[in-house]
């Protein structure tokens, strides 16, 4: 398996992640034109079912790591297995999402097998069989364009950077168990609580429509009004650090280099300053909309539309505008 | 109980995007005339995690301790001012161009080679290059637990409690010293030193070591044992060109918005 290219494949609700897929898809058109394969790894427990689905997104083979140790993600128990994976298939490339789980596995997994990791990839391509991954640094202020020189070569990809192959149930491949052997002894670290915070409605990583607001609102009262115009227009509604830092907002509604990436169609962001590190999490928006009482806010140098006012004079109207639009 | 904080001196992150500047052919970023570096943010926090376990047990020995130039020194008064014991500054010219493997690499050999440390804090990413595996890398490279990106970080009878910001929700992760930590900006705001705290740190030595101190050397450090190679640095082009809504009144402007994204099939 030295000429694979290996995603590790995520689970949730017995079905694969979507970034797993947007993964599959980066990773069959690195492989494009070479002798290269594309293999996925899933781990779990009670994962063996959606091996197919690996496949019919692009997998020529899948291996399955199932066993009950694996069920939530710890790290010491999750290292283990993905040294046992990496040590039976020697794969040339290991690729992770930026995920809960690949932001924390893969560079443990890097350090462990003494190779090279980069994190947080938003484009891939190949050259001469080695990996060039360009990444945002510096805040979202500039881009570093990474290769690691060591086998196998190790990187986790942001979300929505790829983009998935549409499902085809017909293809074909070969799925492989892997013995996790997991040595319970070796496991130090103890997870003792997991506590969710599930939003309510549409959520913010999957919509299509996002309201985002800032600092600049004024309080955690005026989210009523941003709240509203999101109902209006069926948008999830996000925040920037300095409104979660503030205890404003759930942590959860972050947006940006150290919380959330969205890129939905839509993207209004109200009194936010537009600082790189926020739109390191939604510079990948198709439209975004800015209102802002400062004409020279940075976020207008990266919107389609914008709005010099005061958000309290135009987000109520906005509001009701979006109502009549939309109901004639 | 010896912690060690690893801060980072790094450029200034908080200037407009429009000063900051990337020499191309160096492959690095270049700062503006006059704008002094600063401590990364993450690892002041790293300071703050540390400071707080130092409050609850007061025999705790907390040891700073950055990588870098021979400026790198101001970022460890001032964590010294936050109320730290010592200050550890790595500083070699081999030391100046190294990859993620060879950083953690030199940051592990100086905790062995420091008086029976327990615990490491570093933060989650630095501002720079916001790679995010330093904290990691030291933990594999000693052999110890990493428990990542910290809201809240404590030690009772021996084993470090962090509960981890996940990306949605958070979760208690717990391991037995010694152990790395890295922690995120949801712990809180890092403590502001007191003037005579600033007096008293300036006074303290800072001991120093070179890669000869630690053992280390150019067959470890050079460039062909680096890992991960830098092939280009760039700043990205926004080519969007804003169309600014205007109007007589707030309300003209909000109708003439929600009419340009009805045109455009936004809503
Ligand atoms: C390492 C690092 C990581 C970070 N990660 C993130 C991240 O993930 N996400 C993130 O968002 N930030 C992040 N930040 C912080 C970021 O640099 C900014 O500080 C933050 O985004 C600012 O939030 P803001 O725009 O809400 O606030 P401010 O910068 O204070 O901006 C408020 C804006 O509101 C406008 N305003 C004020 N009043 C009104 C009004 N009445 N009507 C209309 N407009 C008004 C102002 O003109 C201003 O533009 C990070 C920073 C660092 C150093």
């Amino acid at each position: 398996m030295a000429n694979a290219i290996l995603v590790v494949g995520e689970v949730a609700e017995g079905a694969l992640v979507p970034i797993s897929a947007e993964l599959l898809g980066g990773a069959r058109r690195l492989a494009e034109g070479s002798d290269q394969t594309v293999a996925c790894v899933l781990l779990g427990s009670g994962v063996e079912g959606v091996a197919q689905e690996a496949i019919a997104f692009g997998a020529d083979e899948a291996f399955v790591v199932d066993d009950p140790a694996l069920t939530e993600y710890n790290s010491d128990v999750y290292l283990q297995a993905m040294l046992k994976v990496a040590e039976q298939l020697s794969p040339a490339m290991i690729l992770f999402g930026q995920t809960n789980l690949g932001r924390d596995l893969a560079p443990r997994l890097a350090f462990r097998l003494e190779t090279g990791v980069i994190m947080d990839c938003v484009e891939m391509t190949m050259e001469g069989g080695r990996l060039m991954a360009t990444r945002p640094c510096y805040g979202g202020n500039a881009r570093a364009v990474n290769a690691v020189r060591t086998d196998p070569q190790i990187a986790t990809v942001r979300a929505k950077s790829q983009d998935p192959l549409e499902r085809d149930d017909s293809r074909q491949g070969q799925v492989t168990k892997i013995d996790a052997g997991i040595d319970q002894a070796a496991v130090r670290v103890k997870v003792t609580e997991r506590k969710g915070m599930t939003a309510e409605g549409v959520r913010l990583e999957d919509a299509d429509v996002v309201v985002s607001a800032g600092r600049g609102l004024g309080g955690p009262e005026n989210f009523d009004v941003i709240e509203e115009l999101a109902g209006a227009l069926g948008a999830a509604v996000g925040a920037s650090r300095a409104v979660c830092d503030l205890g404003w907002r759930p942590v959860s509604d972050q947006v940006g280099l150290t919380g959330k990436v969205v890129s939905p169609t839509l993207y209004i962001a109200i009194a936010i300053s537009g600082a790189s590190q926020h739109m390191a999490g939604c510079s990948g928006s198709k439209n975004i909309v800015a209102i802002n009482k400062d004409p020279d806010a940075n976020i207008f140098k990266a919107s389609r539309f914008g709005i010099v006012e005061d958000y309290a004079k135009v987000v109520k109207p906005l509001t009701e505008a979006v109502q009549r639009e939309k109901g004639g | 109980m010896h912690i060690v904080v690893c801060v980072k001196q790094v450029p200034d992150w908080d200037i407009p995007p429009s000063s900051f500047k990337v020499d191309e052919a160096a492959k690095r970023v270049v700062s503006p005339p006059g704008v002094a570096p600063v401590r990364s943010q993450f690892d002041e926090i790293g300071v703050e995690a540390a400071m707080r376990l130092k409050d609850q047990s007061p025999d705790t020995k907390v040891t700073i301790m950055s990588m870098g130039p021979e400026e790198a020194r101001d970022a460890i008064k001032h964590s010294l001012a936050m109320g730290a014991d010592e200050g550890l500054l790595l500083t070699d010219p081999l030391f100046e161009d190294l990859d993620w493997y060879q950083i953690a690499l030199v940051l592990s050999t100086a905790v062995k080679k420091l008086d029976a440390v327990d615990f490491v804090i570093c933060g989650r990413q630095a501002v720079d290059w916001d790679m995010g595996v330093t904290g990691t890398g030291i933990a594999e490279l000693l052999g110890w637990p990493a428990l990542t990106i910290g809201k809240d970080v404590q030690v009772n009878d021996g084993t470090a409690v962090v509960e981890r910001v996940l990306m949605d929700g958070f979760e208690t992760v717990e391991a037995p010293l010694p152990v790395v930590a890295t922690v995120s900006n949801e712990l809180g705001e890092p403590r502001y030193p007191k003037l005579q705290q600033i007096m008293k740190a300036a006074r303290k030595q800072v001991t120093v070591w070179s890669a000869a101190d630690l053992g280390l050397d150019a067959s470890q450090l050079g460039e062909e044992a680096r890992k991960l190679t830098l092939e280009r640095l760039y700043i990205p082009v926004s080519d969007s060109e804003c169309e600014i809504i205007e109007g007589d009144t707030p309300e003209e402007k909000a109708q003439n918005l929600a009419r340009k994204l009805s045109e455009a099939k936004l809503i």
